[in-house]
């Protein structure tokens, strides 16, 4: 049972795809400056790992290793096509706003990454999972992301106002940086030096040590 | 001709592929710890742009394509559903095959791209490209120079950000912010300077 747990909720803080893996970064960035939009895509993204990790467990033991990537790629692929078209379907907007990004899921380093490293050592059922927990990470950094990025540079939740803005006559002044793009690069940068403040363990090693300075006349 | 040569520098400043769109950005914030892998990285993402762009160019308008089909006497037939399968196929094959003729006419320079040739089939910006080739509905010619123009727009950052952070690992980072956190603020601050090119009208 607990290893259900860890499979689950360990990707959420101790070993984020996002912010420990460098894994599935370039759509974090680009779908999140409105909440609904980044939920989307975090239920698309999730829904596609936890398949794509079924089906290659199932299919492990049957595909040589010389061709495996082209395997995963069509597997992947294939679901791919059907959460786009399922989008088109049933919620058109979203779908045009996140435009490429939907087709990017194929190329989402977290779905090749976790299909690699671990669907093809375990059975499905636990693929599944991992799938799912991994998609979790991946959801809660984009949450995270769209909630300051929508509240902070709208003032909205949701499209639902939460601080009045100057121009209906309230008194918050929206930070328009905060709907352009850079800004995702800062909030994420945050919410990484935030996590491990946290969680110690993930601080990397610096690369070098800067020697105490030894002339302290010059420092005056 | 003025027409290509402004989509050509719209596809290197104005909508950088890494800065503007975030594409390709597991592999730019990996390898560009050092300057020179970073620019054998950047060639080979410009090659595979140039050629992978214009053949899903040719893919889509003779096969997938809304009447595309009319010449097979399939008047009507829309396949264009089946494009990111296509595309993602087309793309690891031109890979195989590119690794392979370098490998046989070009040592020296499969050699400088060595590792980095399979990797760039999991690029974003490789399959972003193609997508937004679609999407903008670009006809041949206007594809090959997006292809290169946007190639050459990544290279151009990610050479940039290796500069930086080749200075930067001197520096004194607090501890939490060490490595992948200082180095996503460094890529903000980039995207920004990238930013005053939206303006430009051509």
């Amino acid at each position: 049972m607990s290893e259900v747990k860890k499979v689950l909720f360990g990707p959420i803080l101790a070993n984020n795809p996002i912010a420990l893996q460098i894994l599935g970064i370039c759509s974090a960035l680009a779908v999140t400056s409105s909440l609904s939009v980044s939920l989307v895509m975090a239920i698309a993204l999730t829904m596609v790992t936890a398949f794509s990790n079924f089906f290659i467990a199932i299919i492990r033991n049957h595909i040589p290793s010389s061709i495996r990537i082209i395997v995963q790629m069509i597997i992947i692929a294939s679901l791919v096509i059907v959460v786009d078209q399922i989008l088109k379907a049933f919620a058109f907007e979203i779908s045009k706003q996140l435009s490429v990004f939907v087709g990017l899921i194929i190329t989402n380093c977290i779905v090749m990454g976790r299909a690699e490293a671990y669907a093809m050592k375990n059975g499905p059922v636990m693929s599944f999972l991992d799938g799912i927990g991994n998609g979790l990470g991946y959801s809660a950094m984009l949450i995270v992301v769209g909630f300051f990025r929508e509240l902070l540079g709208a003032g909205k939740l949701f499209g639902v106002e939460i601080f009045t803005t100057i121009q209906n006559g309230g008194w918050y002044q929206p930070n328009g940086l905060m709907l352009l793009p850079p800004s995702a690069f800062f909030v994420i940068g945050l919410v990484i030096w935030a996590l491990r403040t946290y969680k110690k363990e993930q601080v990397e090693e610096p690369e070098f040590k800067i020697a105490a300075n030894s002339r302290t006349q010059e420092a005056m | 001709m003025e027409h290509l040569i402004s989509l050509f520098v719209k596809a290197v400043f104005v909508e950088n592929m890494a800065l503007a769109f975030f594409l390709g950005m597991c592999t730019f914030l990996a390898l560009s710890k050092k300057v020179e892998t970073a620019i054998g990285l950047g060639i080979a993402v410009i090659i595979v742009l140039a050629v992978t762009v214009p053949v899903n160019n040719l893919l889509y308008q003779n096969l997938l394509a809304e009447g595309a089909l009319d010449w097979a006497g399939l008047p009507g037939v829309d396949l264009s559903f089946l494009g990111l399968l296509s595309y993602i196929g087309v793309i690891a094959a031109i890979v195989q095959i590119l690794e392979m003729t370098l490998d046989k006419y070009m040592p020296a320079l499969y050699n400088a791209l060595g590792v980095f040739l399979p990797l760039i089939t999991v690029n974003c910006a490789i399959m972003g490209a193609s997508l937004f080739m679609v999407e903008r509905d670009y006809n041949f010619s206007e594809s090959v120079v997006y292809g290169v123009g946007a190639g050459i727009g990544w290279a151009l950052a990610i050479a940039a950000l290796a500069g930086i952070r080749e200075k930067l690992k001197y520096s004194d980072v607090p501890a939490g912010l060490r490595g992948l956190g200082i180095t996503f603020i460094t890529v903000g601050l980039m995207s920004l300077g990238f930013m005053s090119f939206s303006g430009v009208q051509l």
